[in-house]
Order: structure tokens, then C-alpha cells, then sequence
């Protein structure tokens, strides 16, 4: 039942992936249109940019308007990839997020790239590692974090297809291709990567890489550790999740992100309901970022498969205390 | 051009419309009377004389489109919308209630003929913006007509647009702006200056009239005129008064987001009668 993971060491930027997927989509469906903020560059807009001129809008750095512009376009019949830094986008236009896209439900896509600590040297500022937590509480908004290239790939063309407003957070440096072609996204499902039956490692982003090193490292120790790939936050598959707290009694949720109110707090949310079994959440606990290269700040901030292991170890044992 | 007789009635119509705003207000226990009745004479003339829609039909991908950026005054705009046929005018006595189709602020997904769903001010308009520029693209026929408040031009989202707009030669965009000079606490000249709001959207390469907002035979023309500019966008500052046609509440900021008392509506609705009256009397 676990999906086949590539057997590579290649690396690849999610943003990258995303500047192909969009031209390769724009390319089947002539309502797609693609905006930015003065990022073309770090958005990797530039091809797209080039190959539909007419498509392209190039808003300056005025994030507030460009998602205003978006959901007017989308209201004539658009669908509008609205790109900007995760800092920015929706750092600085929640509220046209709030009310121009989430309320009317509008067709407009949110995808930003640099979203979390790895955004590195830039710093605190750059760093966004809250905006999941704003973007899942919003009623109607899709959220989805993907795993790697070629997960985000799959990902742009399933928004694409989807009705709806939806946020999709990329990264900013290269991650782990952990997927091949045979891998398939859907919004909402949450693959098994790798079975097992003591603890369950729920990962999204670029954690999912951590959480599959941390189950061979719990393997070694006799602990089985099933992972998933939970890429949309929201919704959750909640059927899958739930299952996985039937089935090994005990949850770590790995995210580049806060604790409080993305992956980790949306999983508490879901089994404190339904199944209550102990949660234990790996991500960025209540503080701030600082500027460092994106290594060492993971090994910093505890966003590591060692700290994933420990956490698993912790659940473990707190499932056979009780 | 409009003949007398139009301006005429569009005038009765535009009195009628302050009443009915003022009671549904009144019936709903909350809302904003001053900034409904600010606008009014510019939605009358906007939806009665300029533009090109079909209620019948209030999807029809190449009717003119109205936002409402100042979402606030929604009041004034679905009376218009009620009497365009939008909706039956029953629903007006319904809003702001649980259920209703007429919601505290403009709700696109609720109300027929609401283009944009606002309410936070300074972003409808970038909306506006957006559909203007889906227009452009697609050559479409349309032209989009962003009305807001004076008080929202505060907000720098207005600017950003405002930049973006001339940026991208946004010649079927009209922004109207309801210039009364007062916001929720006091006059928008005391809480944060705007003058000269003309000079900044020109300084922004609009192109500019600037009008008295009451003044149905100006608003006409400036209309008129807004719909043949060419290579820019067109931006009319009203001159308009908060609470206009109400003795107690002109220029009042507290009727900016208070309903009017029964007693206070009957003394209003009296006030317009009679003014009414003086207006046909000049014939």
C-alpha cells in the first residue's frame, strides 16, 4: 500500500517545479493568468512571463492590490496564480485574502514561494512560519504544502482544475525529489509513504524527507514508524489520519512551520475529536526566526529527523505508560 | 445628453431612493444612513442613466460593473438594485436580518447584481481594477465603475491601485469618488488630510472631473464624459454631503454608522417631502 519513492539523491526546488507546472497548464487552459509582486525572478515566473505576455501581470510591490486585481479577474472568468513571497503574500494582504477570495469563494490561487525558516539569511522578517495557521482558519481556503518537485508539479495541475480559492506554500532552496511519475496527488488524501505500526510520523513540506529518515532511524531501533504525507492541510484526510491513530496509538507531526495552528495543530484538532491519542508536534516552537544558512537554522530550530526521532520515541513511550 | 425631463426623474427617483434608505435602516436598527445618502444621486444617475446592464440577465459577460468600494453605503445601492429589478424590493425590509439576501455589507455570492463582495475599505476597488483589466484583455465592451469613499482613499491599497490602473492604460475604469468630507470620527480633513485629492489622482495620470455630487445634471455630464476618455483612467471626485437632504444629520459624522431613531426618520422623511415638493414646484 506505501508509495514507491524514487530512488535518487537529485535535489530540486519547489518553486522551480511550480514555474514549469504553470506554463504547462497555461498552456491546456487559456484562462489561467499568472501575477506577481516584482518577484518574476524568485518566483521563476520569467518563462511564463515570456511565453504568455498577455497573461502576465506584473503588479509592483503592491501586494494589497495585486490580490484585490486577482479576484476581479477571477470574477470575469480568470483563474489567477497570484505569486509573491509567503512573507508578503499573505503577509501583507490578509485581509483582501479574507475578504475579496475566501468569502465570495473566488477562483483565485495563492501561490507563494519562500514560505518557512529556509527562506535562511534574510531572516526573521523573510521568514514565514505562521501564515498556514492564518490561511487554514479561513473557511473555503484550500491549503496545500508540498513535498517535493515533483509532488508540486502535480499540485499545480490539480489547482488548476479545482473551483476554489486555494494557498500553496513553496520553498525557497533545493529539497530531496523523494516521488516518481508513478506518484499521484489529490487534494485531500494524505499517502502512506512507508507502513508501520508503532508510531505514526505526519510530515508536510519539507519535512516529509525528515519524517521518512526518522522512520528508518526508529527502524533500527525496533520502532516501526508509519509516515504520511499530509501536503493538504486543509482539508485533512481525516479518514487516513484517524486510522493511523486507531492503528499506532501515537502521532508526531513534523512542519516548517509554528506548532501552533498548521499541520500539527490541525491533526490535535482532528484526533482530540474523534480518537485522542498522544500528539507529539515537531516545528518551530514560539519564537521568531534569525538569518543563518538553511541547515544549520533546521538543525537550530529542531526541524530535523533526529529531533522527528525523538519526538517518535516520546510518543512511544508515553503510549506504553498509559 | 440628457433632456430636462430625464434629469427630472432622475431627480424623483433619487428622492424616492433616500427614503427607502432611511427606512430600511431604521427597520434594520443599524447600518449607515450618512454615506448612503452621500452617494445616492451618483448610483441613481449611474444605474438610471449611464449604464449598461441587464437584470434579467445579472451574469451577462459584457455589462458594465459597479463596485462598491465603499461597501458601507450598500443601503443606497440595493435600493437602486431593487429598483432596477435585481431582486424583489421586499428583500429590502429584510436586511442586515438573519437570512437575507441583503447583507450588512455588499455579499456577491448573496446578492444579485453585486459585482464584489467588499467591506474592509481602500480593496473594492482593486477589484474593479482586476475586472477592468480582464476587459482589456479580452476585449470585451465593458466598462467598470468603482465607487468610493473619500474617508478610504486613507488606505494605501488605493494608491497602489491607483498606480496600477494608469500603469496598465485602464480607459474603461471610472473611480467615483463620494467626496463628503466626513468619516466615522469627525472631518476627513481633521483626521487624516486628503486635500488636494484631485491633484493626487492626477498626480497618479488620472484624468480627473471634479463635480458637485448632488448636482444630477453635472453628474450626468461627468459620466458622459468619463465613458469616452480614452487612454486613461477617469476618476470623478463628487462633492457630496454626508446625510444629504437630512437637516440634523448633514456633515454629521455621528450618523456616519447609526440608524436614525423612529422618531428621527419621521421628522426626516418629513424634511424630504417637503423639499420634494419645493423641487417639483421649480418644476
Amino acid at each position: 500500500m506505501a508509495i514507491t519513492l524514487a530512488r535518487t539523491t537529485a535535489s530540486k526546488a519547489t518553486r522551480d517545479a511550480y514555474g514549469e507546472a504553470i506554463i504547462e497548464v497555461a498552456r491546456d487552459n487559456p484562462r489561467i493568468v499568472a501575477l506577481t509582486g516584482d518577484l518574476r525572478d524568485s518566483n521563476r515566473l520569467e518563462a511564463f512571463a515570456a511565453d504568455y505576455p498577455d497573461r502576465f501581470f506584473e503588479c509592483g510591490i503592491a501586494e494589497q492590490n495585486m490580490v484585490g486585481v486577482a479576484a476581479g479577474l477571477a470574477t470575469c472568468g480568470k483563474i489567477p496564480f497570484v505569486s509573491s513571497f509567503a512573507a508578503f503574500s499573505p503577509g501583507r494582504c490578509y485581509d483582501q485574502i479574507r475578504v475579496l477570495v475566501a468569502q465570495p469563494g473566488l477562483n483565485v490561487k495563492l501561490v507563494s514561494t519562500h514560505g518557512g525558516l529556509t527562506v535562511g539569511e534574510d531572516g526573521a522578517s523573510a521568514q514565514a512560519v505562521e501564515e498556514l495557521a492564518l490561511m487554514r482558519s479561513l473557511a473555503k481556503m484550500t491549503v496545500i504544502v508540498p513535498a517535493d518537485a515533483v509532488e508540486t508539479a502535480q499540485v499545480i495541475r490539480a489547482v488548476a482544475e479545482h473551483v476554489g480559492p486555494v494557498y500553496v506554500r513553496l520553498g525557497r532552496g533545493g529539497v530531496p525529489v523523494l516521488f516518481d511519475d508513478s506518484y499521484q496527488f489529490s487534494i485531500g488524501v494524505a499517502p502512506v509513504l512507508r507502513d508501520g505500526g508503532d508510531v505514526t510520523l505526519a510530515a508536510c513540506g519539507i519535512m516529509v524527507a525528515e519524517a521518512l529518515e526518522a522512520a528508518q532511524l526508529l527502524g533500527a531501533e525496533g520502532v516501526s514508524a508509519r509516515v504520511l504525507n499530509v501536503s493538504t492541510l486543509k482539508p485533512l484526510d481525516e479518514a487516513t489520519i484517524l486510522a493511523a491513530a486507531r492503528e499506532t496509538g501515537a502521532i508526531v507531526t513534523a512542519e516548517e512551520h509554528s506548532v501552533y495552528g498548521g499541520l500539527g495543530g490541525a491533526i490535535c484538532e482532528l484526533v482530540t475529536a474523534h480518537h485522542p491519542v498522544g500528539v507529539e508536534r515537531v516545528g518551530i516552537q514560539d519564537r521568531f526566526g534569525e538569518s543563518g544558512p538553511p541547515r544549520p537554522l533546521m538543525e537550530a530550530y529542531g526541524l530535523t529527523a533526529g529531533e522527528i526521532a525523538a519526538a517518535a520515541r516520546r510518543a512511544v513511550s508515553r503510549k506504553r505508560a498509559s | 445628453m440628457s433632456s430636462h425631463a430625464d434629469l427630472s426623474a432622475l431627480r424623483s427617483r433619487a428622492h424616492a431612493f433616500r427614503k427607502t434608505i432611511l427606512k430600511i435602516i431604521t427597520r434594520a436598527g443599524s447600518g449607515h444612513p450618512g454615506g448612503s445618502l452621500s452617494v445616492i444621486d451618483l448610483l441613481t444617475a449611474l444605474y438610471f442613466h449611464q449604464l449598461r446592464h441587464n437584470p434579467k440577465d445579472p451574469a451577462w459577460a459584457d455589462r458594465d460593473r459597479v463596485v462598491l468600494s465603499k461597501g458601507h453605503a450598500c443601503p443606497a445601492w440595493y435600493v437602486v438594485l431593487a429598483e432596477c429589478g435585481y431582486f424583489d424590493p421586499g428583500h429590502l425590509w429584510t436586511m442586515r436580518q438573519m437570512g437575507s439576501i441583503l447583507q450588512g455589507h455588499p455579499d456577491m455570492v448573496r446578492t444579485p447584481g453585486v459585482d464584489m463582495s467588499t467591506g474592509s475599505l481602500g480593496m473594492g476597488f482593486s477589484a474593479a481594477i482586476g475586472m477592468a483589466l480582464a476587459g482589456k484583455r479580452d476585449g470585451r465592451p465593458y466598462r467598470v465603475y468603482a465607487v468610493l469613499g473619500d474617508g478610504e482613499c486613507q488606505e494605501g491599497s488605493v494608491w497602489e491601485g491607483a498606480m496600477f490602473a494608469a500603469h496598465y492604460g485602464l480607459d474603461n475604469l471610472v473611480a467615483i469618488v463620494d467626496r463628503n468630507g466626513v468619516q466615522q470620527t469627525g472631518r476627513t480633513e481633521e483626521r487624516i488630510r486628503l486635500d488636494p485629492l484631485a491633484d493626487k489622482w492626477r498626480a497618479f495620470n488620472w484624468d480627473v472631473a471634479e463635480i458637485d455630487g448632488h448636482d444630477m445634471g453635472a453628474i450626468v455630464s461627468a459620466l458622459d464624459r468619463a465613458a469616452s476618455a480614452a487612454g486613461r483612467p477617469h476618476a470623478i471626485i463628487a462633492r457630496t454631503v454626508k446625510g444629504k437632504g437630512v437637516s440634523f444629520a448633514e456633515g454629521a459624522a455621528g450618523y456616519h454608522g447609526k440608524a436614525l431613531t423612529e422618531d428621527e426618520l419621521a421628522r426626516a422623511l418629513a424634511e424630504l417631502d417637503i423639499a420634494e415638493l419645493n423641487v417639483e414646484a421649480r418644476g
